[in-house]
């Protein structure tokens, strides 16, 4: 192979390196106009009155919306409920909810008139915990039940109920798990683990240019997810799909965190108000306000063979969805429903549940739940491991799913070595012989879906020279799909590289494709691609064929030519030869359709994600910091269409795990936000770079994307944060079940093990 | 000139004279962004701690978010923009091609003119240096590794040239 396999440059570098790399902040258009947003100070308030003629008299300023002036269109949003106002109507459900927006000439402006604007609120008692939501008479986050979206075919018992409990999901199989974690010849245990708020922190926030001309729109949008905001502006604004074009330029970082629409309803609101270009970009502190991960508390049971096999698991989930439930019911039943951990549980039950609270809307983000459920079932493993004086990888080995296992009895067939995977880890994470009293290991192998079902279509031009362009709508979010989608047409078209151009998310030109999120790109988009680039191969031999009077099935197409026996011709000449003069295109047409069945969450997983992770650790006793000094990753990654790539996506996935470890969480107190913001809000930076990280390929070729690819984007993110838990618990021998491990955490564990230590000597 | 509004800012950007009127309280990176349509700048936290809007003023690093125009008077101003010459790429910007030391690019024009004024400082930098030096700089997608690959690719690169001088 000649593209595939091969760490070619990206095909992005010149335009990222130089600063001329588009974004949408970046963007100008004639007569543009620039929007600010005027946000609740109230974690749940009624809105009395919103006065904005103050606003409205100001020069400079174009149009002040509330959600008064969205009467004519369905002004909700949300891709499973639409429960998310454009603007808040009545009531606001978290600080920071959009209550009201100004377009002005420019920024300044804006933001000058959102100070003229006088809001009236008459402060309601807020749910901000999950204890406060679930409480006998807790005040309800919606009153009424909201509007279902139809927007994915997997989601199935929503509850419409006035209840904080927006969704929950259930499962078992095997006997009552009950019953078994009675039984006196096995081993019972019981945790539970907390997992805090968490926000993406992409260095771009949020952003949209709306075009709003006569009866389309155009949005120039930084947004995962092009085809599923079309349809929401579609349906919000009454416009058919082909009136709404949007536009994805680069984008700034994601996670997650662009996906479905955000901003971009309340964009083309004020285009379509003031009839001229609208740009929206919100500050970092905003994105703050925009979405995070759910927290969650999860328990989880576990009944132990003496041999160390699990026997039963029970686990109960609680992801706290925030103000507007966004994907959260997704995730409750798509990460509760791999909550078991990737082992072989014959007596298994699940119960998850999403709840609303009055915070900051969960919305996706880089694992779509499993962290959150993998910190409770791993570190559980460890304290069986210890129980049962076993090694840790060692009783993993004895309970991991093999190759053509069933996660659960009615699932497709699992696709992975687990028991090759840990091995690895083993091999590459030796245990260290000098390792202080202070010094722990620890490690963490998680399970994920992806996104299914799902669908890709894509299209492949072969141009009169023989060089090909692609269209497709994944999104360039900084994974390197623009270069791996080239090489894999490269290499099906047998031409070369320098020949493909590759043209990404417009949906006004590029064919349908879902989601560019839940690792799939490069492998379900890259069927679509290598699929279309196949029809143009089938369609050039059939030319040739034609021409030659030969059968199909006796043309070749290698290196750019077709032949067959002595005869042959570039595919230019083939079109050439078809049409009878030149210039001529053939266009190849590509899908990937993901299957529904009769699986638990009734679409057909593609692949199961492996998220793979050691962590050495020091910690200082005196003051409970944790010191990280090695993290090796296992990114089975099926075929590494690009090894740099793949490699650096999985390096990134563990150093943003290793914030998710050591110091972020979204603080509330009083219904307030305190740290929203990048000075009190800390992520990993350079100087946290262990000694050593390293991520190993496994590349068993046995995923079902293009050259036996599988998706890597979110593994390592899943199990980071565990395996430094794991670690900082087995240095300290405390036994940690909360997150971030910041250094008043860990010292307190530090004093509370010493003074039980203390009061058993006595 | 002054007036109640504003006064008229001179200074270098990228080695040319710029000439133009700004407001009192305009701050660098709007300038150079809207006012001079040098939109490689980016802007993120807006409290100077995130590194993406960094630039350099007289070879110093200076976060465009919090930097009022007028400190700018009289000095030279370096952008991502001003190390190019035409296609040929800066040897740093090669060094961050070769080592893959970004992903979404948002980050990397800050990036990589902190590297430029670590490698004026610290001509051959080791990794300790590298991480003090660009903790300011915060990339989301990396994981920072690549990053200092480049870096120190870039300090080796720099030393070739400097050695066959």
């Amino acid at each position: 192979m000649r593209a595939v396999g091969q760490s070619v440059v990206r095909r992005d570098a010149a335009e990222k390196v130089t600063g001329r790399a588009v974004y949408v902040g970046d963007m100008k258009l004639p007569g543009m106009a620039y929007a600010k947003l005027l946000r609740s100070p109230y974690a749940r308030a009624r809105i009395v009155s919103i006065d904005t003629s103050r606003a409205c008299a100001m020069a400079g300023v174009l149009c002040v919306l509330t959600s008064e002036d969205l009467k004519g269109i369905d002004p909700y949003f949300g891709p499973v409920l639409k429960d998310q106002p454009i603007l808040a109507a009545g009531e606001v459900r978290f600080q920071g909810e959009p209550v009201a927006a100004v377009a002005a000439i420019d920024e300044r402006t804006a933001a000058a008139a959102l100070e003229r604007i006088e809001v009236v609120y008459d402060p309601l008692p807020a749910v901000m915990t999950l204890d406060e939501a679930l409480a006998p008479g807790a005040p309800l986050v919606h009153e009424t039940p909201p509007r279902a979206n139809g927007m994915f075919s997997d989601v199935k018992n929503l509850i419409a109920r006035a209840s904080n409990v927006v969704h929950e999901f259930h499962y078992q199989h095997g006997e009552p798990t009950e019953e078994l974690f009675q039984s006196p010849e096995l081993e019972t245990f019981d945790d539970v683990t907390t997992y805090p708020m968490i926000h993406h922190v992409m260095m771009e926030p949020y952003g949209c240019v709306a075009d709003w001309q006569g009866d389309q729109v155009t949005l120039h949008a930084a947004t995962q997810h092009p085809h599923p905001v079309r349809r929401d502006i579609a349906q919000i604004f009454g416009l058919p799909l082909s009136r709404v074009r949007i536009v994805v330029p680069y984008i700034g970082g994601a996670f997650g965190g662009k996906s479905y629409a955000k901003v971009e309803p309340i964009a083309a609101a004020l285009s379509r108000a003031c009839k001229l270009p609208v740009r929206l970009c919100l500050t970092a502190e905003e994105a703050f306000q925009t979405g995070r991960k759910p927290s969650a508390r999860v328990r989880v049971r576990t009944a132990v063979s003496p041999d160390g096999r699990i026997v039963a698991r029970h686990i109960e989930v609680y992801y706290i969805l925030g103000a507007y439930a966004d994907v959260g019911p997704r995730v409750t039943q798509k990460a509760g429903y791999t909550a078991l951990g990737p082992y072989r549980i014959p007596n298994a039950r699940i119960d998850a549940y999403g709840v609303y609270t009055n915070t900051v809307p969960a919305i996706a983000y880089r694992g779509y739940g499993v962290p959150q459920t993998a910190l409770a079932y791993e570190l559980q493993m460890d304290r069986i491991a210890r129980s049962l004086g076993v090694d840790p990888i060692e009783l993993r080995m004895r309970n991991v799913l093999r190759r053509g296992d069933r996660y659960t009895p009615s699932d497709s067939d699992f696709d992975a070595d687990l028991p090759g995977d840990l091995a690895e880890l083993r091999h590459g994470m030796p245990e260290r012989g000098s390792r202080g009293p202070w010094t722990g290991q620890g490690m963490a192998v998680t399970l994920k879906t992806t996104i299914a079902p799902s669908l890709s279509q894509a299209m492949v031009r072969v141009h009169a020279d023989g060089s090909a362009s692609l269209f497709t709508s994944t999104v360039e979010i900084g994974q390197g799909a623009k270069t791996a989608l080239a090489q894999i047409v490269a290499e099906t078209l047998d031409i070369d590289m320098a020949k493909v151009q590759v043209i990404l998310a417009d949906t006004a030109l590029t064919p349908y494709d879902q989601a560019t999120s839940s690792s799939r790109s490069t492998t379900l988009n890259g069927y679509a691609c290598q699929a279309a680039a196949r029809d143009v191969i089938r369609q050039l031999r059939d030319i040739a064929a034609g021409s030659w009077g030969v059968a199909p099935e006796a043309v070749k197409a290698e290196g750019g030519i077709v032949k067959a026996a002595d005869r042959q011709m570039s595919y230019g000449e083939a079109l050439d030869s078809l049409f009878g003069m030149t210039g001529a295109e053939v266009v190849g047409v590509g899908t990937y359709a993901g299957a529904m069945g009769n699986v638990p969450l009734s679409g057909i997983t593609p692949f199961w994600e492996i998220g793979l992770v050691g962590a050495t650790v020091e910690i200082d006793h005196d003051t409970g910091e944790t010191s990280v000094h090695e993290l090796v990753s296992v990114a089975d990654v099926g075929k590494a269409i690009n090894p740099a790539l793949a490699e650096a996506q999985d390096e990134g996935a563990v150093m943003m795990g290793l914030g998710h470890a050591l110091w972020e969480e979204m603080v509330y107190a009083d219904g307030q936000l305190v740290n929203g913001n990048l000075v009190d809000y800390r992520v990993a930076r350079m100087g946290d770079l262990p000694a050593r990280l390293e991520s190993i390929m496994v590349e068993n070729e046995d995923g079902p994307g293009p050259y036996g690819a599988k998706g890597i984007g979110e593994g390592a993110t899943c199990a980071v944060a565990t395996a430094v838990a794991a670690a900082v618990n087995q240095a300290a021998g405390i036994e940690i079940r909360d997150l971030p491990l910041h250094p008043e955490r860990v010292w307190r564990a530090l004093r509370d093990h010493a003074l039980t230590a203390q009061q058993e000597g006595k | 000139m002054s007036s109640l509004h504003g006064f008229d800012l001179r200074m270098q950007v990228n080695g040319q004279p710029v000439e133009l009127e700004v407001g009192y309280n305009e701050l660098l990176i709007d300038v150079l962004r809207d006012r001079l349509g040098l939109t490689g700048t980016k802007r993120s936290c807006d409290m100077e701690v995130c590194g993406v809007c960094t630039v350099l003023v007289d070879g110093q690093m200076v976060s465009g978010c919090t930097t009022l125009a007028w400190e700018a008077r009289g000095k030279n101003v370096e952008t991502i923009e001003g190390l190019a010459e035409g296609d040929k790429l800066h040897p740093i910007q090669e060094a961050f091609v070769e080592h893959n030391g970004f992903q979404c690019g948002f980050c990397t024009p800050g990036m990589i003119l902190s590297t430029k004024a670590l490698l004026k400082e610290y001509p051959q930098p080791d990794k300790a240096t590298i991480q003090w030096y660009l903790h300011g700089n915060i990339c989301r997608c990396t994981g920072y590794k690549k990053i200092i690959d480049s870096v120190e690719a870039a300090a080796q690169a720099q030393a070739q040239t400097a050695g066959a001088d």
